[in-house]
């Protein structure tokens, strides 16, 4: 493993490659494509914290903890709530915000306030060439030039190792609770998340998981000052009264505990079997999930993202066919990654534009992704 | 500022080109005689104007695609135009240019309140699309403020802002999926009814690219519950430090206002005599507005007051109702056409840390001192966004020069500090030359490769977002 100390060297380490590096932050991600690994967990620090500007900017291999440690101290927080990959893949290491951001991962509350990327202000990375490129700021209105950090999010070091991020950070909640409902179908509990999402009440949370303990299970989430939880909780629950009994879960911790799960998929944690995460538009989720064939499914982001646990090797993707979205192969034995492909295969077109950009920002393939 | 001279070759087989892009969209969607292309000689930044070679007017992303193609086999340049209100001159022809404007496509092609969404054509005006989805109880929530007029293509163009960002976030946070014509003819779609990309963020980089990818015939927007109901408060300060330590403070105690408006005397007193609003006659006034239903409203605003109060104001003005709301918004919503009344002025865009607020103002002070040019300030505090617009005489001699110069001097603040040129009008060719203040030749660099792989020959709105020196190489 090489771990540059700066992003000088890093730059160096690249220019001078010969052969292809996994890139990885914390390494909690479980698979990674073959090649040395080149990891960033040395370029750590926070290097600004401006509470009053709602900005962050700090160097990617960070942990994430000592981020959300830092943020807590202004009542502060990273509203995307990234996931915790620990426990869905019986992986170690440390997750770090360089690698939440490189994988745009994206909590329960990405249905509301966005997903990573929708909270980064700029960034800094070294392409496949060496070069170091800065792109955006720290500002949180900035239309100077092409958004490459939008582009850089979310590519899983494809087009460069990320060595430092900024970003938009939220205030921190005061309380928080849930409605919950039990014993929907799929398609009822996906129109009740609907229905509530389109509320004028700031639900930051809305999943059903039908093979819950007890029948199925239909979470809603509310945060905020306390008085206007209480409010929305109650006004929600009155406004959903078509949609099922709605009892009202305001115990702060047990929501809180409720929620981190969700967020780090713990139904399927300690299983057999790939994980798959589907995104698709909500209202075709329940047919999606009823022609997958899967051993376990459970939603999130109001049926917008779909978790499916299959049999290993099965290629989900052919059972789903045709639907508004993608899936993400997330959990699978390396075989079973290279057959199926680890994301959805593309379109002709959008493919050639793919290829093009890696190869202009990683002209030797030196990037494995 | 300059532009790239005409390409003679282009200019020579006009005729021809007018011909076959007949042929393919019919008479009625290419116009060709001097007379008619006039009136796309230049966008909302009149300064500058030059009269196109044609215009074509697509009906659909089919004819879109026809017209692209011809001209992609013609090599002659493409300059998108939505309806035609950028600040920055981003759909501003070259002579040897064909505009391709999307006006005739402002179709809804589907309205969905369960899944959330609205797709439309992008020739749609930015209200327009709150409009089809209001009496649902929903709304778009990008508001620059030429909404009214400005089309969803042009939205997606420059990135789009507006005044409820802090709480909303701009155009790419509301923005699922396009439909988008690659200068080749090839139609691609990029994202649609779910989230986030399954491989590169495509449609991330397309949006804020200001044309120069691709031509976004159709959008996927994200659509919003209408909030139960919103409420401003005035809050008049004696001096921009106590403003800005009021804005600081008000967020970092948690409190997220949907909107924090912030204007200086200058433009306090230009708005007052042109509206009569009933402002104070003060250094600095906010306008701070938050969401909700009553009760919350009530109590966000009691922190506020609190906090607000302790920074020793010297008005404090609350609404009770809708009217009393409407006053206090009354002059901020008749600022640009104030300063007009009572002057030429030229409106910036930069955007700073918002803790960099009083030292950037005291500054700009200075500079207007300098340069002998008032300055009135009115911006989005809450997200950093400054407009401070110069005010010059349009008819004096050396004035517009001397207002550019000092413009190009407050931006490079901007960058000084922490910020950046452009906060929602887009680089056009406006802040094209200034690019390199902001970005190293790598940085530049790398953005225009990624031009080359969406338009390798360089013919879609060329001559915009990098300085001429730098994209030389590249263009035709």
């Amino acid at each position: 493993m090489i771990r540059p100390g700066s992003e000088a060297e890093l730059a160096e380490i690249l220019r001078d490659a010969s052969a292809p590096f996994a890139v990885q932050g914390g390494g909690t991600r479980g698979h990674r494509p073959e090649g040395e690994v080149l990891s960033t967990s040395a370029l750590t620090g926070i290097v600004l914290h401006d509470p009053a500007a709602l900005t962050l900017v700090v160097r990617a291999g960070t942990p994430v903890e000592e981020v959300e440690e830092t943020l807590r101290g202004a009542n502060q927080r990273l509203a995307f709530e990234p996931m915790d990959h620990r426990g869905l893949l019986g992986s170690s290491g440390t997750p770090t915000i360089g690698g939440v951001v490189a994988a745009n991962v994206s909590g329960p509350r990405r249905v509301q306030v966005g997903a990573a990327r929708d909270h980064l202000l700029g960034l800094r990375f070294v392409d496949g060439a060496g070069h170091v490129v800065k792109n955006g700021g720290r500002v949180m209105k900035n239309v100077t030039g092409y958004d490459l950090a939008r582009l850089v999010a979310g590519s899983r070091g494809a087009l460069g190792v990320i060595t430092e991020v900024a970003l938009k950070v939220l205030p921190g909640t005061e309380t928080a609770a849930s409605l919950v409902a039990r014993g929907l179908d799929d398609a009822a509990a996906v129109r009740a998340m609907s229905a509530a999402l389109g509320t004028p009440y700031e639900v930051t949370g809305a999943a059903h998981a039908p093979q819950a303990e007890g029948g199925s299970r239909t979470v809603l989430r509310i945060e905020g000052f306390a008085p206007s939880v209480a409010y929305r909780t109650k006004a929600l629950a009155e406004a959903l009264k078509p949609h099922g009994d709605w009892a009202i879960e305001d115990d702060r911790e047990a929501v809180r505990a409720e929620w981190r799960a969700i967020r780090d998929a713990a139904p399927f944690h300690g299983t057999e079997g790939d994980v798959w995460r589907v995104s698709v538009r909500p209202s075709q989720a329940a047919d999606l999930v009823a022609r997958a064939g899967a051993e376990q499914a459970f939603y999130d982001w109001g049926g917008g993202l779909v978790w499916l646990r299959c049999a290993a090797g099965t290629d989900l993707r052919a059972a789903l066919g045709h639907y508004d979205g993608h899936a993400t192969l997330l959990r699978a034995t390396p075989d079973t990654h290279a057959r199926l492909g680890t994301l959805q295969p593309q379109p002709h077109a959008i493919a050639a534009l793919t290829r093009g950009l890696r190869e202009q920002f990683d002209p030797r393939g030196i990037l494995a992704a | 500022m300059q532009m790239p001279s005409p390409d003679a070759r282009v200019m020579a087989k006009k005729a021809q080109v007018v011909a076959r892009l007949t042929a393919a969209l019919g008479e009625r969607g290419v116009i060709h005689d001097p007379a008619e292309t006039r009136a796309y000689e230049c966008d909302a930044l009149t300064a500058y104007r030059c009269p196109p070679l044609s215009v074509v007017l697509p009906a659909t992303t089919e004819e879109v695609s026809a017209a692209l193609r011809i001209c992609h086999e013609e090599n002659v340049p493409v300059v998108p135009r939505g309806s035609g209100t950028s600040l920055a001159g981003g759909a501003l022809p070259t002579a040897d240019s064909v505009i391709l404007g999307v006006s005739r496509m402002n179709r809804v092609l589907e309205t969905d309140t369960a899944d959330r969404i609205i797709r439309v054509q992008t020739g749609r005006t930015n209200l327009s699309v709150t409009g089809a989805v209001e009496e649902l109880g929903f709304f778009y929530a990008p508001d620059p403020s030429s909404q009214l007029a400005c089309a969803i293509a042009g939205n997606i163009a420059m990135n789009s802002g507006g005044a409820h960002c802090l709480k909303y976030g701009v155009t790419t946070n509301n923005l699922l999926g396009v439909t988008l014509v690659q200068m080749d003819g090839t139609v691609v779609e990029l994202g649609g009814a779910h989230m986030d990309a399954g491989g590169l963020d495509l449609l991330g980089v397309v949006c804020g690219s200001e044309g120069q990818l691709g031509v976004v015939t159709e959008a996927t927007l994200r659509i919003l519950p209408k909030p139960e109901g919103a409420l401003p408060v005035m809050l008049g300060y004696d001096s921009a430090e106590a403003a800005g330590a009021c804005v600081a403070d008000i967020i970092k105690a948690g409190v997220l206002p949907v909107a924090i408006e912030y204007m200086d005397r200058p433009c306090i007193r230009a708005c007052e005599a042109f509206a009569h609003a009933g402002y104070p006659d003060c250094e600095a006034l906010l306008i701070v507005e938050v969401e909700g239903s009553a009760e919350e409203i009530e109590h966000q605003l009691a922190t506020i007051l609190e906090i607000a109060k302790s920074h020793d104001p010297v008005e404090i003005r609350s609404a009770q109702d809708g009217d009393e709301a409407a006053r206090i918004w009354l002059g901020r919503k008749s600022a640009f056409g104030a300063m007009g009344q009572i002057n030429d002025y030229m409106c910036l865009d930069g955007t700073i840390p918002v803790s960099a607020l009083p030292e950037v103002l005291r500054r700009i002070g200075e500079l207007s001192d300098d340069y002998g040019l008032g300055v009135a300030n009115v911006f989005h505090a809450g997200d950093g966004n400054m407009h401070p617009l110069i005010l010059f005489d349009a008819n004096k001699e050396g004035d517009l020069e001397k207002c550019e110069a000092m413009g190009a001097d407050i931006l490079k603040l901007c960058v000084e500090v922490g910020g950046c040129l452009t906060g929602e009008h887009g680089v056009g060719v406006e802040k094209r030359d200034l690019m390199s203040v902001q970005f190293e030749p790598v940085d530049l660099e790398a953005q225009m490769r990624v031009k080359d792989v969406f338009d390798p020959k360089w013919l879609l709105n060329p001559a915009k977002v990098f300085p001429l020196a730098a994209s030389e190489g590249r263009r035709a």
